[in-house]
């Protein structure tokens, strides 16, 4: 079966726009997670996030765009074009049916909705933009993505919650499989307006320090929640053969995937993540001793945390692995998150570093062994696990290629 | 905040309020002949267009009026102000 390469990074993260400054900013341990300004959080019990702060969307996007779009798809469009350029893949060159889009949303265009909302009920109908018709909805990002690039090939959106940017990943490598060379795929979220914020705060598992360097401190006795944060990464996967014959560079392979759900509360039967990574590990004819990194999905609540360093001990052995979670800098990106980590997953191979997990003092009851400040190693096989609100489970095992290490 | 006349002014103006410009017109340009989507808009972006006239002129267009094969900024000034004066 044919292998999908990923082939192009695009980020738009709080921790930096492009890999670059991404990369600086997470192996400097520096923390992106601050109060909130977008917004005034001043009523809410949660009042920091992950924000961007550099992003101008005018600067990067058509003038056309910016009133039909959610800052969501602004950032979703810019991470695409990035990826692209990254990927040194000229569109237009290409076969218009051979290039797909495959992203993942946990909300859609929140903030436009928002707006347009409070133009409803306040002005009427009648004040409503005739782009509130697709601005919010889940597959915008795609569409628009698609739109911009003119790729007509297999497209749709996944929706489930943080494991969705996983799913997503594992859709577009399908597609490859299925004879589509070049799918964009990954996900971004921002939910930082005051409708995505009560709605997160609905969730239950946001944190409510006030202090940035404690607020979310997964596998921490002191943990107590998350942080959200908005962006994610785009990524460009392609066919393998299809990257060698234009003489791609390749960061690594998406070489497996695995998906479970949760059983239902009260059952008694073990939660999923242990068996997506078995499944994730079995795809990619990995053994638990050839990998070498797990990036957790690192909820930052005690239950989530035990079930999560019980499947990974489970499957590597007490401190088997190095574990680490730089979305403690960023705070959890909604589906972004995981396409993010896979994006830091391959840099980090290609620097043969592990970005360190910020801020927290592990649990020796957890059995990890996390890393906590940069780490050099020699990175070939990496997991990056992602779940979802409600009992979704998803890993990926990711792959060095047989070229050599991609070149930043 | 409804005016006598609709000009070309107020063409301009709305476009760039609700739908924004495509880099490749020049909207202060002579445009006053030309298709909307030669002007680089759907039927969308003429679709707010008109909802934008109609809340702050109070002027209804009717449907043939907005067919985006046939509707220039000239035959929408005509329409409104047509509104207007009745």
């Amino acid at each position: 079966m044919t292998a999908a390469m990923v082939t192009g990074l695009g980020i738009a993260a709080p921790s930096g726009l492009g890999l670059r400054d991404h990369w600086a900013s997470v192996t400097a341990g520096r923390n992106a997670i601050t109060p909130i300004t977008r917004f005034d959080a001043g009523p809410y019990p949660a009042r920091l996030a992950g924000q961007i702060t550099d992003f101008d969307a005018a600067q990067v996007l058509p003038d056309r765009l910016l009133p039909q779009t959610d800052r969501v798809t602004q950032l979703s469009l810019a991470a695409a074009d990035w990826a692209l350029a990254d990927a040194g893949l000229r569109t237009e060159e290409q076969p218009a049916y051979g290039l797909g889009v495959m992203t993942a949303s946990s909300a859609g265009g929140f903030e436009f909705g928002q707006n347009e909302l409070r133009k409803l009920w306040s002005k009427g109908g009648k004040h409503v933009s005739a782009y509130q018709s697709f601005a919010w909805f889940y597959a915008v990002n795609t569409g628009q993505i698609a739109i911009r690039h003119g790729l007509r090939g297999p497209s749709g959106v996944v929706v489930s919650d943080h494991a969705g940017g996983l799913d997503a990943l594992a859709q577009a490598r399908r597609q490859i499989r299925k004879g589509t060379p070049v799918i964009v795929s990954g996900a971004v979220d921002a939910l930082l307006c005051p409708w995505g914020w009560v709605a997160q705060l609905a969730g239950g598992r946001l944190s409510t320090s006030s202090s940035p360097d404690h607020a979310y401190l997964p596998f921490d006795a002191r943990a107590r929640g998350h942080v959200p944060g908005e962006g994610g990464a785009i990524l460009v996967l392609e066919d393998a053969a299809a990257a060698r014959r234009r003489g791609a560079r390749c960061y690594g392979e998406l070489a497996g995937y695995g998906a479970t759900f949760d059983p239902r509360p009260g059952s008694g039967r073990a939660p999923g993540l242990r068996r997506a990574i078995e499944v994730a590990l079995d795809d990619a004819s990995v053994t638990p001793a050839d990998v070498d990194v797990v990036f957790a999905d690192a909820a930052g609540l005690p239950d989530l945390d035990r079930v999560e360093a019980e499947a990974v001990a489970g499957v590597f052995g007490r401190g088997g692995v190095p574990v680490t979670a730089p979305k403690t800098m960023t705070g959890r990106l909604g589906a972004g998150g995981a396409p993010l980590d896979v994006a830091t997953a391959l840099i980090a191979m290609a620097e043969n570093v592990i970005p360190p997990t910020a801020h927290v003092t592990a649990d020796p009851g957890y059995a990890l062994d996390l890393v906590v400040s940069p780490r050099p190693a020699e990175l070939r096989v990496a997991v990056v696990l992602a779940r979802g609100q409600g009992g979704f489970n998803s890993a990926v095992v990711l792959r060095t290629g047989p070229e050599p290490a991609a070149d930043l | 905040m409804a005016t006598e006349t609709f000009t070309l002014d107020d063409v301009r103006r709305i476009l760039r309020e609700g739908a924004g410009k495509d880099e490749s017109v020049d909207l202060d340009g002579d445009i006053l002949d030309k298709g909307f989507a030669d002007l680089g808009y759907d039927s969308l972006a003429l679709m707010e267009t008109a909802s934008r006239i109609e809340r702050e002129y109070k002027v209804a267009l009717d449907e043939d009026v907005l067919d985006i094969e046939v509707v220039t900024p000239r035959t929408l000034i005509d329409a409104v102000n047509a509104g207007l004066d009745g």
